[in-house]
């Protein structure tokens, strides 16, 4: 039976990962094997963890307000690594108003503050189906 | 082989562990130092391999990791997060980082990391090490793993009788005192020292490290290597190696069986004699359908 692997990283430096480790621990008993990196990730640390994880999804938790700027990095290394096909979602302290740009990125949900783990899970459990009909599985 | 390549067997082999031998067998044969590290929950183990992944690198050796977390018996999920404390070489291309779940095996390992391991010493990695579940004091699996086996300890586990309780205590080949900057790890060295020469063993097997001022870690790495070429030299290896192979095969035995009970289902039989005889009867048909090493 396949298991589905997420990893949960923090990039940048802001140093608060409680909604991280909420959410990797709702998505743990939810089923997934969650890989987390820790605070204060480089955009290149995460990518490379990624890699060598062969996730199934990845998850950042930005609350710096820099999350364009990660977010893009992240998603342009993940190009030159030959794995931009690892779905991405966001979540943190995100204005709504930034969500149109980080979506057009190619991240593929947003979940600011106060979203529901049950939404989170629901909201991952269909990324993950998205990914699997789209390649016909694994 | 690149990361990314050999990221994607490694996942292969963990969820149809029959590719295995088909997907190791594409590679020359190669010879790793695999070295085992274990001990209890918190004592430090994944920051001690960080810093010895450290002096293997200024070595400039290739070293592979496989650091192993539970799956919950629940949800069947995990959270991995021994990589955490090794951050500062995920962007070395000689060292590659894998953490697994355990997936319902009991013994400290997962079913799955002796294929892996075969595959990674394939790979030509210099150094695997392995780093096991924080153990209690019976999983000893990762003895049959590896070639060397260190059990990190650190101040705060309990007083001297817990040294004299067999299992974990007895499979190391080096028992490694952490923290040892923490003004209690002298107590613990001392009765470490005691429970060495009860059981026969040597002070040369002993080691006091801090992953925090990192001293004792080169003399660690050092007792390694050379333990690792003296039980090469006089024959202790190749036996291991045997002994290795041999539970590599339990395991995949193991492994059947359960999915075999898995099939069955749950409470369809009253007699536990009568429901061996179905489990044997099926395990037979689908052996005999699929040849040898063949999958259920």
């Amino acid at each position: 039976m396949r298991i589905f692997r997420i990893l949960i990283a923090k990039p940048g430096l802001d140093g608060h990962d409680r909604g991280a480790k909420v959410v990797a621990h709702a998505l743990r008993d939810a089923g997934f094997e969650v890989i987390y990196t820790g605070l204060r990730q480089t955009p290149e640390q995460i990518v490379r963890t990624a890699l060598q994880e062969d996730v199934d999804l990845i998850g950042l938790s930005i609350l710096s307000g820099a999350h364009l700027q990660l977010s893009k990095k992240v998603i342009d290394l993940m190009k030159k690594e030959g794995i931009e096909h690892i779905p991405v979602f966001v979540g943190g302290i995100i204005p709504p108003d930034d969500v149109p740009q980080l979506l057009q990125m190619g991240v593929k949900r947003v979940f600011g503050p106060g979203t529901p783990l049950s939404k989170i899970v629901e909201e991952v459990k269909s990324i993950l189906q998205e990914g699997v009909a789209s390649t016909g599985g694994s | 082989m690149d990361h990314k390549t050999l990221a994607k067997l490694i996942t292969q082999i963990e969820n149809n562990p029959e590719l295995a031998p088909e997907i190791v067998g594409r590679f020359p044969e190669h010879q790793s130092k695999v070295i085992g590290f274990t001990g209890s929950p918190g004592v430090g183990k994944s920051s001690l391999i960080d810093r010895v992944i450290r002096w293997i690198r200024n070595k400039d050796l290739s070293v592979a990791v496989v650091a192993i977390d539970p799956s919950s018996p629940f949800s069947k999920g995990a959270f991995l997060g021994d990589r955490i404390r090794m951050r500062d070489h995920f962007v070395d291309e000689k060292v590659f980082i894998r953490s697994m779940a355990s997936r319902g095996a009991l013994g400290g390992l997962c079913d799955a990391v002796f294929d892996v391991v075969n595959l990674l010493e394939a790979s030509g990695f210099d150094y695997v090490l392995v780093e096991t579940v924080g153990v209690g004091q019976s999983e000893v699996e990762i003895s049959n793993l590896a070639d060397l086996t260190v059990l990190v300890l650190s101040p705060g586990l309990g007083d001297d009788v817990q040294m004299l309780k067999a299992g974990v205590m007895e499979i190391a080949d080096l028992y490694v005192v952490n923290k040892s900057d923490l003004p209690e790890s002298d107590t613990l060295y001392t009765q470490l020292l005691a429970f060495i020469s009860l059981a026969g063993k040597s002070e040369e097997q002993l080691c006091k490290t801090s992953s925090h001022t990192l001293d004792g870690v080169q003399e660690l790495v050092e007792k390694i290597e050379k333990l690792w070429q003296f039980f090469h030299d006089n024959g202790t290896l190749r036996h291991r190696r045997k002994k290795r192979t041999q539970h590599h095969a339990e395991h995949i035995l193991r492994k059947m069986i359960q999915q075999v009970m898995y099939s069955i289902g749950d409470y369809q039989v009253e007699d536990p004699y009568e429901f061996v005889e179905l489990a044997l009867s099926k395990l037979c048909k689908i052996h005999s359908k699929n040849g040898q090493g063949g999958g259920i």
